[in-house]
Protein backbone atom coordinates (compact mmCIF):
# COMPACT_ATOMS: atom_id res chain seq x y z
CA UNK A 1 0.00 0.00 0.00
CA UNK A 2 1.23 3.42 -1.25
CA UNK A 3 0.31 5.04 2.31
CA UNK A 4 2.32 2.28 4.41
CA UNK A 5 5.20 3.32 2.26
CA UNK A 6 5.19 6.79 2.57
CA UNK A 7 4.74 5.94 6.71
CA UNK A 8 8.20 4.08 6.68
CA UNK A 9 9.73 6.48 4.00
CA UNK A 10 8.93 9.01 6.96
CA UNK A 11 10.39 6.88 9.79
CA UNK A 12 13.26 5.87 8.05
CA UNK A 13 14.73 9.56 7.40
CA UNK A 14 17.02 9.98 10.31
CA UNK A 15 16.26 13.54 10.05
CA UNK A 16 12.28 12.91 11.20
CA UNK A 17 14.29 11.40 14.28
CA UNK A 18 17.00 13.92 15.14
CA UNK A 19 15.27 17.64 13.95
CA UNK A 20 14.19 20.24 16.46
CA UNK A 21 10.16 18.78 17.59
CA UNK A 22 11.69 15.06 15.88
CA UNK A 23 10.17 12.29 16.87
CA UNK A 24 13.43 11.74 19.57
CA UNK A 25 13.17 15.38 21.26
CA UNK A 26 9.08 14.32 21.16
CA UNK A 27 9.50 10.73 22.88
CA UNK A 28 11.89 12.33 25.68
CA UNK A 29 9.01 14.80 26.28
CA UNK A 30 6.54 12.20 25.94
CA UNK A 31 8.27 10.07 28.86
CA UNK A 32 8.87 12.85 30.85
CA UNK A 33 5.50 13.74 30.77
CA UNK A 34 3.97 10.70 31.75
CA UNK A 35 6.77 9.76 34.30
CA UNK A 36 6.04 12.63 36.21
CA UNK A 37 2.38 12.24 35.95
CA UNK A 38 2.41 7.97 36.90
CA UNK A 39 4.78 8.87 39.84
CA UNK A 40 2.47 11.59 41.34
CA UNK A 41 -0.66 9.68 40.83
CA UNK A 42 1.35 6.80 42.88
CA UNK A 43 2.31 9.03 45.33
CA UNK A 44 -1.31 9.89 46.39
CA UNK A 45 -2.74 6.72 44.96
CA UNK A 46 -0.98 3.81 47.23
CA UNK A 47 -0.77 5.75 50.83
CA UNK A 48 -5.12 6.40 50.54
CA UNK A 49 -5.46 3.29 49.15
CA UNK A 50 -3.45 1.46 51.56
CA UNK A 51 -5.08 3.64 54.36
CA UNK A 52 -8.64 2.46 52.99
CA UNK A 53 -8.04 -1.31 52.28
CA UNK A 54 -6.21 -1.21 55.95
CA UNK A 55 -9.05 0.14 58.02
CA UNK A 56 -11.96 -1.44 55.55
CA UNK A 57 -13.18 1.51 54.97
CA UNK A 58 -14.55 3.94 51.75
CA UNK A 59 -14.52 0.74 49.55
CA UNK A 60 -17.89 2.26 47.98
CA UNK A 61 -15.64 5.37 47.47
CA UNK A 62 -13.11 3.93 46.04
CA UNK A 63 -15.31 2.27 43.57
CA UNK A 64 -17.46 5.12 42.44
CA UNK A 65 -14.27 7.56 41.81
CA UNK A 66 -12.91 4.87 39.21
CA UNK A 67 -16.74 5.28 38.04
CA UNK A 68 -16.45 8.49 37.61
CA UNK A 69 -13.03 8.71 36.40
CA UNK A 70 -14.68 7.19 33.38
CA UNK A 71 -17.18 9.07 32.42
CA UNK A 72 -14.91 12.49 32.50
CA UNK A 73 -13.68 12.46 28.61
CA UNK A 74 -9.64 13.67 28.87
CA UNK A 75 -9.41 15.76 26.67
CA UNK A 76 -12.03 18.32 28.67
CA UNK A 77 -9.52 17.63 31.74
CA UNK A 78 -7.20 18.32 29.79
CA UNK A 79 -8.18 21.74 28.19
CA UNK A 80 -9.66 22.84 31.34
CA UNK A 81 -6.19 23.10 32.87
CA UNK A 82 -4.84 24.51 29.73
CA UNK A 83 -7.20 27.39 30.23
CA UNK A 84 -6.66 27.99 33.91
CA UNK A 85 -3.87 30.18 35.00
CA UNK A 86 -1.79 27.27 35.05
CA UNK A 87 -1.81 27.47 30.81
CA UNK A 88 -1.04 25.17 28.28
CA UNK A 89 2.16 23.05 28.04
CA UNK A 90 3.99 20.10 30.07
CA UNK A 91 2.50 21.56 33.56
CA UNK A 92 -1.17 21.48 32.53
CA UNK A 93 -0.75 17.70 30.73
CA UNK A 94 0.97 16.07 33.67
CA UNK A 95 -1.84 17.46 35.91
CA UNK A 96 -3.92 15.98 34.28
CA UNK A 97 -2.43 12.82 33.42
CA UNK A 98 -2.02 12.62 36.90
CA UNK A 99 -5.60 12.94 38.04
CA UNK A 100 -6.84 10.19 35.76
CA UNK A 101 -4.06 7.74 36.91
CA UNK A 102 -5.37 8.13 40.27
CA UNK A 103 -8.37 6.08 40.15
CA UNK A 104 -6.66 2.94 38.99
CA UNK A 105 -3.87 2.86 41.61
CA UNK A 106 -6.17 4.18 44.17
CA UNK A 107 -8.48 1.11 43.84
CA UNK A 108 -6.37 -1.65 42.81
CA UNK A 109 -4.68 -0.67 45.99
CA UNK A 110 -7.65 -0.84 48.17
CA UNK A 111 -8.50 -4.07 46.70
CA UNK A 112 -5.40 -5.71 46.87
CA UNK A 113 -5.10 -4.31 50.82
CA UNK A 114 -8.86 -5.52 51.53
CA UNK A 115 -8.19 -9.16 49.95
CA UNK A 116 -5.96 -10.21 52.31
CA UNK A 117 -6.51 -12.82 54.04
CA UNK A 118 -7.84 -11.81 57.75
CA UNK A 119 -6.48 -14.98 59.34
CA UNK A 120 -3.17 -13.87 58.19
CA UNK A 121 -3.81 -9.75 59.76
CA UNK A 122 -4.84 -11.92 62.84
CA UNK A 123 -2.11 -14.22 63.02
CA UNK A 124 0.46 -11.27 62.73
CA UNK A 125 -1.39 -9.44 65.48
CA UNK A 126 -1.30 -12.24 67.58
CA UNK A 127 2.87 -12.24 67.11
CA UNK A 128 2.75 -8.75 68.94
CA UNK A 129 2.99 -6.68 65.70
CA UNK A 130 2.05 -2.86 65.82
CA UNK A 131 -0.38 -1.77 63.45
CA UNK A 132 2.24 -0.33 61.30
CA UNK A 133 3.84 -3.50 61.22
CA UNK A 134 1.15 -5.35 60.11
CA UNK A 135 0.57 -2.35 56.99
CA UNK A 136 4.01 -2.96 55.78
CA UNK A 137 4.71 -6.75 56.94
CA UNK A 138 1.94 -8.29 56.28
CA UNK A 139 -0.23 -7.03 54.03
CA UNK A 140 1.89 -4.93 52.08
CA UNK A 141 4.07 -7.76 50.44
CA UNK A 142 0.50 -9.47 49.77
CA UNK A 143 -0.54 -6.81 47.88
CA UNK A 144 2.11 -6.22 45.79
CA UNK A 145 0.72 -8.15 43.20
CA UNK A 146 -2.36 -6.07 42.80
CA UNK A 147 -0.92 -2.63 43.46
CA UNK A 148 1.27 -2.96 40.94
CA UNK A 149 -1.40 -4.67 38.22
CA UNK A 150 -2.87 -0.94 39.60
CA UNK A 151 0.48 0.56 38.68
CA UNK A 152 0.72 -0.84 35.08
CA UNK A 153 -3.29 -0.22 34.07
CA UNK A 154 -2.08 3.26 34.96
CA UNK A 155 1.21 3.54 33.23
CA UNK A 156 -0.02 2.31 29.63
CA UNK A 157 -3.32 4.39 30.04
CA UNK A 158 -1.01 7.63 31.18
CA UNK A 159 1.47 6.92 27.91
CA UNK A 160 -2.08 6.25 25.80
CA UNK A 161 -3.40 9.46 27.03
CA UNK A 162 -0.83 11.61 26.54
CA UNK A 163 -0.85 11.32 23.03
CA UNK A 164 -3.87 13.24 23.13
CA UNK A 165 -2.28 16.40 24.48
CA UNK A 166 -1.52 17.17 21.46
CA UNK A 167 -4.66 18.11 20.61
CA UNK A 168 -4.83 20.97 22.98
CA UNK A 169 -1.20 22.50 21.65
CA UNK A 170 0.87 20.04 24.14
CA UNK A 171 3.56 18.14 23.51
CA UNK A 172 4.45 14.61 23.17
CA UNK A 173 4.29 12.27 20.33
CA UNK A 174 0.66 12.67 19.05
CA UNK A 175 2.01 16.17 17.69
CA UNK A 176 3.50 13.85 14.55
CA UNK A 177 -0.28 12.92 14.03
CA UNK A 178 -2.00 16.09 14.86
CA UNK A 179 0.17 17.84 12.39
CA UNK A 180 0.20 15.28 10.00
CA UNK A 181 -3.45 15.86 9.70
CA UNK A 182 -3.45 19.66 9.40
CA UNK A 183 -0.68 19.00 6.34
CA UNK A 184 -3.06 16.50 5.24
CA UNK A 185 -0.38 14.22 5.00
CA UNK A 186 -1.20 10.72 5.74
CA UNK A 187 2.15 8.63 5.71
CA UNK A 188 3.28 10.98 9.17
CA UNK A 189 0.00 10.26 10.40
CA UNK A 190 0.65 6.14 9.79
CA UNK A 191 3.81 7.22 11.35
CA UNK A 192 3.01 8.98 14.01
CA UNK A 193 0.44 5.93 15.23
CA UNK A 194 2.91 3.17 14.82
CA UNK A 195 5.16 5.52 17.01
CA UNK A 196 2.73 5.72 19.50
CA UNK A 197 0.73 2.38 19.12
CA UNK A 198 4.32 0.68 19.66
CA UNK A 199 5.18 3.04 22.73
CA UNK A 200 1.89 2.46 24.67
CA UNK A 201 2.25 -1.63 23.55
CA UNK A 202 5.80 -1.67 24.94
CA UNK A 203 5.18 0.02 27.74
CA UNK A 204 2.74 -2.73 28.91
CA UNK A 205 5.17 -5.33 27.93
CA UNK A 206 7.98 -3.72 30.31
CA UNK A 207 5.57 -3.44 32.53
CA UNK A 208 4.20 -6.58 32.89
CA UNK A 209 7.41 -8.13 33.66
CA UNK A 210 8.76 -5.34 35.83
CA UNK A 211 5.60 -6.57 38.17
CA UNK A 212 6.58 -10.26 37.21
CA UNK A 213 10.49 -9.52 38.49
CA UNK A 214 9.61 -7.48 41.91
CA UNK A 215 6.27 -9.58 42.82
CA UNK A 216 7.67 -11.84 46.09
CA UNK A 217 6.46 -15.55 46.42
CA UNK A 218 5.04 -17.99 43.50
CA UNK A 219 6.05 -16.26 39.97
CA UNK A 220 3.45 -17.29 37.17
CA UNK A 221 4.01 -15.54 33.42
CA UNK A 222 1.99 -12.63 32.94
CA UNK A 223 -0.92 -12.92 30.48
CA UNK A 224 -1.13 -17.05 30.72
CA UNK A 225 -4.18 -16.54 32.28
CA UNK A 226 -7.24 -13.79 32.99
CA UNK A 227 -7.02 -11.99 36.12
CA UNK A 228 -9.51 -12.72 38.71
CA UNK A 229 -12.87 -10.98 38.03
CA UNK A 230 -12.97 -8.96 40.70
CA UNK A 231 -10.07 -7.26 40.43
CA UNK A 232 -10.05 -7.00 36.96
CA UNK A 233 -13.45 -5.08 37.08
CA UNK A 234 -12.56 -3.28 40.27
CA UNK A 235 -9.49 -1.58 38.24
CA UNK A 236 -10.15 -1.65 35.00
CA UNK A 237 -9.08 1.50 32.73
CA UNK A 238 -10.82 2.96 30.34
CA UNK A 239 -9.66 3.14 26.57
CA UNK A 240 -8.06 6.48 26.00
CA UNK B 1 -2.19 54.66 22.38
CA UNK B 2 -2.62 51.09 21.15
CA UNK B 3 0.60 50.00 22.82
CA UNK B 4 -0.42 51.51 26.07
CA UNK B 5 -3.35 49.32 26.35
CA UNK B 6 -1.71 46.12 25.30
CA UNK B 7 1.35 46.13 27.03
CA UNK B 8 0.18 45.18 30.24
CA UNK B 9 -3.14 43.52 30.10
CA UNK B 10 -3.94 40.95 27.57
CA UNK B 11 -7.11 40.61 26.04
CA UNK B 12 -7.49 36.85 27.87
CA UNK B 13 -7.41 38.92 31.21
CA UNK B 14 -9.82 41.71 30.55
CA UNK B 15 -12.39 40.53 28.59
CA UNK B 16 -14.54 38.79 30.80
CA UNK B 17 -14.42 34.66 30.58
CA UNK B 18 -16.99 33.32 32.85
CA UNK B 19 -16.33 29.30 33.23
CA UNK B 20 -20.23 29.18 33.60
CA UNK B 21 -22.59 31.08 31.28
CA UNK B 22 -26.01 29.74 30.38
CA UNK B 23 -26.95 32.79 27.96
CA UNK B 24 -23.96 30.74 25.84
CA UNK B 25 -26.05 27.40 25.91
CA UNK B 26 -29.35 29.14 24.97
CA UNK B 27 -27.79 31.45 22.33
CA UNK B 28 -25.95 28.91 20.89
CA UNK B 29 -28.52 26.25 21.13
CA UNK B 30 -28.80 25.63 17.61
CA UNK B 31 -25.66 24.71 16.82
CA UNK B 32 -24.76 22.88 20.07
CA UNK B 33 -27.72 20.48 19.04
CA UNK B 34 -26.52 19.22 16.17
CA UNK B 35 -22.98 17.78 18.16
CA UNK B 36 -25.26 16.36 20.56
CA UNK B 37 -27.05 14.66 17.89
CA UNK B 38 -23.81 13.32 16.82
CA UNK B 39 -22.25 12.27 19.65
CA UNK B 40 -25.75 10.06 20.80
CA UNK B 41 -25.72 8.62 17.66
CA UNK B 42 -21.79 7.65 17.46
CA UNK B 43 -22.17 6.28 20.87
CA UNK B 44 -24.91 4.28 20.32
CA UNK B 45 -23.65 2.86 17.22
CA UNK B 46 -20.95 2.07 18.01
CA UNK B 47 -22.33 -0.08 21.13
CA UNK B 48 -24.95 -1.26 19.35
CA UNK B 49 -22.43 -2.65 16.55
CA UNK B 50 -20.27 -3.78 18.89
CA UNK B 51 -22.61 -5.84 20.50
CA UNK B 52 -23.79 -7.56 17.75
CA UNK B 53 -19.78 -8.12 17.22
CA UNK B 54 -19.10 -9.25 20.46
CA UNK B 55 -22.06 -11.65 21.04
CA UNK B 56 -20.50 -14.59 18.65
CA UNK B 57 -17.16 -13.74 19.36
CA UNK B 58 -17.86 -15.04 23.21
CA UNK B 59 -20.08 -17.32 21.91
CA UNK B 60 -16.89 -18.87 20.08
CA UNK B 61 -14.02 -17.76 22.50
CA UNK B 62 -16.33 -20.09 25.26
CA UNK B 63 -16.91 -23.12 22.71
CA UNK B 64 -13.02 -23.71 23.06
CA UNK B 65 -9.57 -22.86 25.38
CA UNK B 66 -7.70 -22.29 22.13
CA UNK B 67 -10.12 -19.77 20.73
CA UNK B 68 -9.91 -17.74 23.90
CA UNK B 69 -6.64 -17.17 24.35
CA UNK B 70 -6.07 -15.42 20.86
CA UNK B 71 -9.49 -13.63 21.61
CA UNK B 72 -8.82 -12.36 24.94
CA UNK B 73 -4.61 -11.33 23.05
CA UNK B 74 -6.07 -9.96 20.45
CA UNK B 75 -8.22 -7.55 22.50
CA UNK B 76 -5.99 -6.48 25.00
CA UNK B 77 -3.90 -5.30 21.80
CA UNK B 78 -6.33 -3.67 21.25
CA UNK B 79 -7.35 -2.16 24.65
CA UNK B 80 -3.78 -0.34 24.37
CA UNK B 81 -3.62 1.30 21.33
CA UNK B 82 -4.50 4.78 22.04
CA UNK B 83 -7.63 6.42 20.66
CA UNK B 84 -5.86 9.00 18.76
CA UNK B 85 -3.19 6.38 17.05
CA UNK B 86 -6.15 4.49 16.16
CA UNK B 87 -8.42 6.64 14.68
CA UNK B 88 -5.22 8.14 12.38
CA UNK B 89 -5.25 4.10 11.79
CA UNK B 90 -8.44 3.87 10.48
CA UNK B 91 -8.48 7.74 8.78
CA UNK B 92 -6.56 7.43 5.74
CA UNK B 93 -8.81 4.74 4.68
CA UNK B 94 -11.90 6.34 5.45
CA UNK B 95 -11.16 9.47 5.15
CA UNK B 96 -12.39 12.75 7.79
CA UNK B 97 -16.03 11.20 8.35
CA UNK B 98 -17.75 10.09 11.26
CA UNK B 99 -17.53 6.49 9.95
CA UNK B 100 -13.43 6.48 10.83
CA UNK B 101 -15.00 7.73 14.81
CA UNK B 102 -17.78 5.32 14.62
CA UNK B 103 -14.98 2.12 13.58
CA UNK B 104 -12.34 3.31 16.65
CA UNK B 105 -15.21 3.68 18.52
CA UNK B 106 -16.72 0.07 17.98
CA UNK B 107 -13.10 -1.80 18.12
CA UNK B 108 -12.93 -0.46 22.08
CA UNK B 109 -16.82 -1.22 23.17
CA UNK B 110 -16.23 -4.58 21.25
CA UNK B 111 -12.69 -5.28 23.74
CA UNK B 112 -14.72 -4.38 26.93
CA UNK B 113 -17.81 -6.21 25.76
CA UNK B 114 -16.43 -9.56 24.68
CA UNK B 115 -14.65 -9.54 28.19
CA UNK B 116 -18.07 -8.90 29.79
CA UNK B 117 -20.16 -11.41 27.91
CA UNK B 118 -17.20 -14.42 28.41
CA UNK B 119 -17.24 -13.90 31.96
CA UNK B 120 -21.25 -13.93 32.57
CA UNK B 121 -21.43 -16.97 29.93
CA UNK B 122 -19.01 -18.74 32.14
CA UNK B 123 -21.02 -18.08 35.41
CA UNK B 124 -23.54 -19.78 34.57
CA UNK B 125 -23.51 -23.56 36.50
CA UNK B 126 -23.16 -26.22 35.02
CA UNK B 127 -25.92 -27.74 36.63
CA UNK B 128 -27.90 -25.28 35.79
CA UNK B 129 -27.41 -26.01 31.97
CA UNK B 130 -28.00 -29.86 32.36
CA UNK B 131 -31.34 -29.44 34.09
CA UNK B 132 -32.41 -27.60 30.52
CA UNK B 133 -30.92 -30.24 28.57
CA UNK B 134 -32.59 -32.86 30.98
CA UNK B 135 -35.68 -31.22 30.56
CA UNK B 136 -35.18 -31.47 26.47
CA UNK B 137 -33.97 -28.23 26.07
CA UNK B 138 -32.17 -27.62 22.11
CA UNK B 139 -28.75 -25.88 22.64
CA UNK B 140 -30.57 -22.62 21.42
CA UNK B 141 -33.20 -22.48 23.28
CA UNK B 142 -31.23 -23.15 26.05
CA UNK B 143 -28.65 -20.41 25.24
CA UNK B 144 -31.84 -17.66 24.61
CA UNK B 145 -33.82 -18.85 27.87
CA UNK B 146 -31.47 -19.97 30.53
CA UNK B 147 -27.90 -18.99 29.79
CA UNK B 148 -28.66 -15.47 28.71
CA UNK B 149 -30.82 -14.10 31.55
CA UNK B 150 -28.95 -15.80 34.29
CA UNK B 151 -25.78 -13.95 31.98
CA UNK B 152 -27.44 -10.66 31.92
CA UNK B 153 -26.10 -8.89 35.22
CA UNK B 154 -22.60 -9.54 33.57
CA UNK B 155 -23.79 -8.65 30.26
CA UNK B 156 -25.72 -5.37 31.47
CA UNK B 157 -22.69 -3.89 33.51
CA UNK B 158 -20.26 -4.55 30.52
CA UNK B 159 -23.19 -2.62 28.32
CA UNK B 160 -22.39 0.03 30.80
CA UNK B 161 -19.27 0.61 31.14
CA UNK B 162 -18.65 0.58 27.30
CA UNK B 163 -21.65 2.96 27.01
CA UNK B 164 -19.81 5.57 29.59
CA UNK B 165 -15.88 4.93 28.07
CA UNK B 166 -17.61 5.58 24.81
CA UNK B 167 -19.31 9.02 25.67
CA UNK B 168 -16.08 9.82 26.77
CA UNK B 169 -14.38 8.81 23.71
CA UNK B 170 -16.28 10.31 21.04
CA UNK B 171 -14.54 13.78 21.82
CA UNK B 172 -11.23 12.39 20.49
CA UNK B 173 -13.20 12.42 17.45
CA UNK B 174 -12.85 16.09 16.86
CA UNK B 175 -8.92 14.47 15.27
CA UNK B 176 -11.23 14.03 11.99
CA UNK B 177 -13.66 16.86 13.04
CA UNK B 178 -16.57 14.58 14.32
CA UNK B 179 -15.81 14.70 18.18
CA UNK B 180 -19.83 15.37 19.15
CA UNK B 181 -19.60 17.49 22.02
CA UNK B 182 -15.61 17.11 21.75
CA UNK B 183 -16.18 19.78 18.85
CA UNK B 184 -16.82 22.75 21.61
CA UNK B 185 -13.97 21.47 23.67
CA UNK B 186 -11.76 21.84 21.30
CA UNK B 187 -13.82 25.07 19.56
CA UNK B 188 -13.31 26.73 22.20
CA UNK B 189 -10.00 26.43 23.16
CA UNK B 190 -9.50 27.42 19.80
CA UNK B 191 -11.40 30.69 20.28
CA UNK B 192 -8.91 32.14 22.37
CA UNK B 193 -9.85 29.87 25.26
CA UNK B 194 -13.87 30.61 25.54
CA UNK B 195 -14.49 28.74 29.01
CA UNK B 196 -17.81 28.62 28.54
CA UNK B 197 -17.57 26.69 25.25
CA UNK B 198 -15.28 24.27 27.13
CA UNK B 199 -17.50 23.65 30.36
CA UNK B 200 -20.29 23.53 28.18
CA UNK B 201 -18.68 20.62 26.39
CA UNK B 202 -17.16 19.12 29.35
CA UNK B 203 -20.15 19.39 31.22
CA UNK B 204 -22.44 18.05 28.83
CA UNK B 205 -20.03 14.79 27.97
CA UNK B 206 -20.62 13.75 31.82
CA UNK B 207 -24.27 14.45 31.94
CA UNK B 208 -24.53 12.57 28.66
CA UNK B 209 -22.47 9.70 30.78
CA UNK B 210 -24.42 10.00 33.48
CA UNK B 211 -27.70 9.70 31.89
CA UNK B 212 -26.82 6.89 29.47
CA UNK B 213 -25.44 5.04 32.83
CA UNK B 214 -28.68 5.46 34.44
CA UNK B 215 -31.22 4.60 31.37
CA UNK B 216 -28.93 0.87 31.05
CA UNK B 217 -29.17 0.55 34.90
CA UNK B 218 -33.07 0.96 34.70
CA UNK B 219 -32.97 -1.42 32.00
CA UNK B 220 -30.83 -3.99 33.78
CA UNK B 221 -33.59 -3.67 36.51
CA UNK B 222 -36.22 -4.30 34.44
CA UNK B 223 -35.04 -7.14 32.41
CA UNK B 224 -34.25 -8.95 35.97
CA UNK B 225 -36.86 -8.63 38.29
CA UNK B 226 -35.64 -11.72 39.88
CA UNK B 227 -32.66 -10.11 41.54
CA UNK B 228 -34.43 -7.72 42.99
CA UNK B 229 -35.37 -8.54 46.35
CA UNK B 230 -32.16 -10.71 47.03
CA UNK B 231 -30.00 -7.80 46.19
CA UNK B 232 -30.75 -5.66 49.76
Amino acid sequence: MNLLQDAVRYLNDPFNWTRANGIIELLVQHLRISALAVLAAMAIGIPVGALLGHTGRGGGFAVALSNVSRAVPTLALLTVFAVTPIGFGPNATTIALALFAVPPVLTNTYVGFRGVDRDVVEASRAMGMSGRQVLLRAELPLATPLMMTGVRTAAVQVVATATLAALVAGGGLGRIITLGFRQQDYGAVLAGALVVAALAVLTELLLAAVSWAITPGEKRVPFARVRPRRAAVAGAAAPR
Amino acid sequence: MLSAASTMVLAVDAAPNPWFDPSYVSGNWSSILPLLGEHVRLTVGAVLLGTLLAFPLALLARRSRWLAGPVLGFSTLIYTIPSLAMFAFVAPVTGLTATTVLIGLVLYSLVILVRNFLAGLQSVPADVREAALGMGYGKARTLWQVEVPLALPSIMAGLRVATVSTVALVTVGVIVGHGGLGQLITGGFAANFYRAEIVTGALGCVLLALLADLLLAGVGRALTPWSRGARS
